[in-house]
């Protein structure tokens, strides 16, 4: 019972959605919709749910005074200041996301230039990357760094500044042997998406449900 | 004593201490920031499509701007949404803004509010920000049917009838034009659930490591336009003649091409030199 009520809800949820898809007129339509809307609810209790579970595991790790504990202090002192201010700006002004609001000195001057500050970090170890790791070693290698190298050159001014060659070569790799490649691979993810799903409604993927 | 023995210079360069390659990638970087330098970038046909996807619309018509990235992403998308938007309002679109990634809808927020401003835009009556509803998916679907039915208010909570600049807007068959600025994989169900089902018209911005994955969407037509990375956002102010951000970019982003070649070609006569001798 404990598994078969969850198998018979996604086949029955996943067979409607197929026929709504190809049948859009009443009743399916309408229940595609009232499905649709009942998913947006759902992924929000998720968010919950990954806030409770985000501060459990961190007050574990304080209480047994793991690795990187101060860590998780800081994680859980920037999460209630957060909500904090954030529950100032809808009180004072209706919406957190209000220009005057607390949220938004948070956002712009905390949350921004952290998230900005990691990301850029990874421009640093490209660097140091393309000095260290990319190596010719083979024919393939070789193609692959020859075609960075235009790619690169091709995409700044100086590139077509030296030859009209680099622009024109640029467009040519992301037009055809790129592009081959990227369809190739989205028609193959396309194909093992539709495989799963429809092992999921039937009932053989069952994994989910562990 | 023994002393030790010499190392040749390609076996000191690649040993090379990786703070130097820090500190040079930084100071090349910086000094053309710095300078503030940056001349227009000609446009190329991805971003010239975009452009006229844009420029095709008229005085009235609704532009639906979906916010699909956080501050990561933000040197290279906010330029472009910023052209977008001025693009936008100087035909006198109205703009519904929303967005899938919650922490990054404040940044296309706060674009909107400061472009609204340099155009006297009123907010509710030429523009709009519907906000962030969680479920990717399921919210581009049901939005084909009821755009009320997922998004019953803005983001202050005021209800969309409430909205001149909604009024009259139900579902995609009302909406002239998406444009959406993406740095992850929202972009293929944009594609794949709102133009293949209800055959929306769409124009992308991308981070530059994002374009190749819509290529294959351009060359199909199921996306009309595409501005890649900085480069393509420089090329967007150069054809809308408002040079910002990006144009000023592309000095920095060019010296550190050049220096990643650099560091490519050094590395590798290293690993050549270094294995002969071997």
């Amino acid at each position: 019972m404990k598994r078969t009520v969850p198998l018979v809800i996604t086949f029955l949820t996943g067979f409607f959605l197929i026929v709504a898809f190809f049948i859009p007129h009443e009743p399916f339509g309408e229940l595609e919709q009232r499905l649709l809307v009942w998913f947006a609810i759902v992924s929000g209790f998720t968010m919950l749910l990954g806030v409770d579970n985000l501060i459990r595991s961190h007050a574990k790790r304080i209480a047994r005074t793991d690795t990187g504990w101060g860590h998780s202090i800081a994680l859980l002192v920037g999460l209630v200041v957060t909500v904090v201010v954030g529950a100032i700006g809808f009180a004072r002004f209706g919406s957190p996301f209000h220009m005057q609001s607390p949220f938004m000195f948070v956002y712009t001057y905390v949350i921004v230039p952290l998230q900005g500050t990691m990301f850029a970090l990874l421009a640093f170890f490209i660097a140091s990357a393309s000095y260290r790791a990319f190596r010719a070693r083979n024919t393939i290698a070789t193609l692959l760094l020859v075609s960075a190298i235009i790619v690169m050159l091709g995409r700044v001014p100086i590139g077509a500044a030296i030859s009209d060659f680099f622009p024109a070569a640029q467009e040519w790799i992301m037009d055809v042997p790129q592009l081959a490649a990227k369809r190739g691979i989205q028609i193959g993810a396309a194909l093992g998406a539709v495989s799963m799903s429809l092992r999921i409604i039937l009932g053989i993927e069952r994994s989910y449900l562990s | 004593m023994e002393s030790a023995p010499k190392r040749g210079f390609w076996e000191a360069m690649n040993n090379l201490d990786r703070r130097i390659i820090f500190l040079i990638l930084l100071v090349c970087v910086a000094i053309p920031l710095l300078l503030n330098v940056g001349a227009p970038i000609p446009p190329t046909r991805p971003v010239q499509l975009a452009y006229d996807a844009v420029e095709s619309l008229e005085a009235g018509d609704v532009m639906m701007v979906s916010i699909d990235f956080d501050a990561t992403s933000a040197p290279e998308l906010m330029p472009m949404l910023r052209s977008a938007l001025r693009h936008a309002f100087s035909k006198d679109v109205k703009v519904a803004m929303l967005g899938h990634i919650a922490i990054g809808l404040p940044l296309g927020h706060m674009a909107l509010e400061e472009i609204a401003a340099e155009y006297d835009k009123e907010y509710g009556i030429d523009y709009v920000d519907l906000g962030y509803r969680p479920g990717y998916i399921a919210v581009m679907i049901a939005m084909g049917r009821d755009i009320g039915d997922i998004f019953a208010s803005d983001y202050r909570g005021t209800p969309l009838a409430e909205l001149p600049v909604m009024t009259g807007v139900r579902s995609y068959d009302d909406i002239e034009l998406l444009f959406g600025f993406e740095h992850g994989a929202v972009i293929d169900y944009w594609v794949r659930y709102t133009q293949a089902r209800f055959s929306q018209r769409m124009t992308f911005g991308t981070t530059a490591v994002m374009a190749p994955d819509a290529y294959p969407y351009l060359q199909a037509g199921q996306i009309e336009g595409l501005v890649g990375g900085l480069k393509g956002a420089a090329e967007y102010e150069n054809l809308i003649g408002h040079l910002g951000l990006a144009t000023r970019g592309m000095p920095a982003q060019q010296w550190a091409h050049l220096l990643v070649i650099g560091f490519i070609v050094l590395g590798n006569l290293g690993y050549f030199f270094t294995r002969r001798k071997n």
